[in-house]
């Protein structure tokens, strides 16, 4: 029972975290600086991990499907399948379980050891509010380079199914293209743009939440890191499911 | 004793828990403008909750917290805000923020209110010649030592001249004559700044230091520590100590030496 009053309590102190975050936004001072910051760490940080794993997953989805398409001579729809399942499913959920364990980790990190140090205590007591200058940005940053990274590793793992259905399966490469380019539904776009909106949501809230609730010093630092990605990491994929589902009603 | 009208900082009857365990229990007491309470005790008695409950970081369980007159114990944090800006707190270890140098960690006050970068040079430089810290502007806290580091953090808390000042341990695990130089920048704002402060500490030196020890300033106007030996008396300096969340004794420096209570007794030997 304490357990799950714990839970609530999280939810609870999480969920108002974020309304003092989105409410700090419309007073001075505004912290641009930091903003632009948290964004270079964050977006401009995380091209190359962003590109790899898009490269990979869009140039394995071609490989491992080529065999089954084989058999019904169909490696034509390689594009489209390839396409289909990176933007609905495997550019967000990959991206956004990467940038976890690169961003989320690090800001759980910095803001536990922040917070372990007395950093967080004077800063408030120096009168800053350390929502604002802290959560806000990194909320803001991940807001929009979830998506814009995603985005990316879509763009880099269609090329890579291209490079293996062309290279491998002896695709033309006009077909691949078309068939690439007439799989994306109107609706695909939005949720692929919208999913990992919420998953960034999800690592930012989750993990600034988890460094500034640090108590036990460098151990305390540790775990509090620990438990942001381990509770980002499931939050994506289960919310995935529902936003999946979601998507799926509105656009059928 | 004439209690002052406007106590710089006023605990009436506050109690402080965290689930069952009481860290505070009933404490009252005052500082006043000016004056020094030098606040004693041994480790988790409750000594850095008090000055935690001053600025307002936490909140009392019961009873009523007043920072120069006003009732505090109720504000919002962006109330709070506002008395915050009277008081400076030195942490103890410096709190420094380790992705500033020590240059935008003392003038982040003056930052974030957005004054120009003249004046806030000129800021920042005369504190940490306060401190005798100038030659460390363009280092980062990473860089320095454990007593530049607390001094860095005294620098911190002085911009904007509060009239109180909040010590935390500030010369724990420190060189005797790192401790010392700390220990005279203390009496030096008592004396010659008027600043009111609460001093936490359990080094017997600081005790001693602190209550005899007085700044004035000389003819060729530089600053000279006199110790009190006997023709005078130090009056802006009082003692509290806490043994589990209670005060056990309020009072001089003289009524603690002949203090009839053996763990005070103990406590001031064993230190």
């Amino acid at each position: 029972m304490n357990t799950i009053l714990q839970a609530i309590n999280e939810v609870q102190e999480a969920t108002l975290m974020a309304g003092r975050a989105f409410r700090s936004a419309f007073t001075k001072p505004h912290y641009l600086r930091e903003t632009i910051q948290q964004m270079d760490t964050i977006g401009v940080g995380s091209l190359m991990i962003i590109v790899l794993t898009g490269a990979f997953t869009g140039s394995i989805l071609a490989l491992q499907t080529s065999n089954t398409l084989k058999t019904f001579g169909a490696t034509g729809v390689v594009g489209q399948l390839v396409m289909t399942s990176l933007v609905r499913e495997m550019g967000p959920v990959l991206a956004s379980l990467m940038l976890t364990g690169r961003v989320g980790s690090s800001i759980a990190a910095e803001l536990g050891s922040m917070v372990v140090s007395e950093q967080v205590d004077a800063m408030r007591a120096l009168g800053t509010d350390p929502i604002k200058k802290l959560v806000w940005p990194r909320l803001i940053a991940l807001l929009v380079m979830t998506p814009a990274l995603t985005l990316l590793a879509d763009i880099v793992g269609a090329i890579g199914g291209w490079l293996v259905a062309t290279g491998l399966m002896n695709v033309s490469s006009s077909v691949y293209i078309s068939s690439a380019k007439n799989a994306l539904t109107y609706s695909d776009i939005v949720g692929g743009i919208m999913k990992p909106l919420v998953f960034g949501f999800i690592i930012a809230v989750v993990s600034c939440r988890a460094g500034l609730r640090t108590s036990g010093g460098t151990v305390g630092v540790g775990r509090s890191t620990t438990q942001a990605v381990v509770l980002s990491d499931i939050l994506i994929l289960a919310s995935d499911f529902f936003l999946g589902k979601l998507i799926l009603a509105f656009s059928s | 004793m004439m209690k002052e009208i406007h106590s710089a900082i006023e605990f009436q009857n506050v109690t402080m828990a965290y689930d069952d365990r009481v860290i505070l229990d009933d404490v009252s007491f005052y500082v006043n403008p000016g004056e020094t309470k030098i606040v004693m005790g041994g480790s988790g008695t409750g000594k850095s909750t008090i000055l935690k409950l001053v600025l307002g970081l936490i909140k009392p369980v019961k009873g009523r917290v007043l920072v120069d007159g006003e009732d505090v114990t109720e504000y919002s944090e962006r109330q709070i805000t506002e008395v915050r800006k009277k008081i400076g707190m030195v942490f103890q270890e410096g709190a420094l923020f380790d992705s500033l140098s020590v240059y935008e960690n003392v003038g982040y006050r003056l930052f974030e209110q957005g004054l120009p970068e003249s004046e806030i040079e000129d800021n920042v430089r005369r504190m940490l010649r306060f401190v005798n810290l100038e030659q460390a502007i363009e280092m980062m806290p990473a860089e320095l030592s454990g007593g530049m580091r607390r001094r860095v953090g005294i620098a911190r808390a002085l911009v904007g001249s509060p009239k109180l000042i909040l010590f935390d341990e500030p010369t724990a695990g420190l060189d005797p004559i790192t401790a010392r130089a700390i220990l005279e920048l203390g009496v030096k704002l008592r004396d010659l700044e008027g600043v009111s402060s609460i001093f936490i500490t359990h080094r017997i030196d600081d005790i001693k230091m602190l209550s005899s020890n007085y700044a004035t300033i000389n003819e060729k106007g530089e600053v000279e520590f006199k110790q009190e030996a006997g023709q005078l008396n130090l009056i802006n300096t009082k003692f509290i100590m806490l043994r589990e969340g209670k005060i056990i004794f309020s009072g001089t420096d003289e009524q603690l030496w002949t203090a009839p209570d053996p763990y005070i007794q103990e406590f001031l030997r064993e230190s």
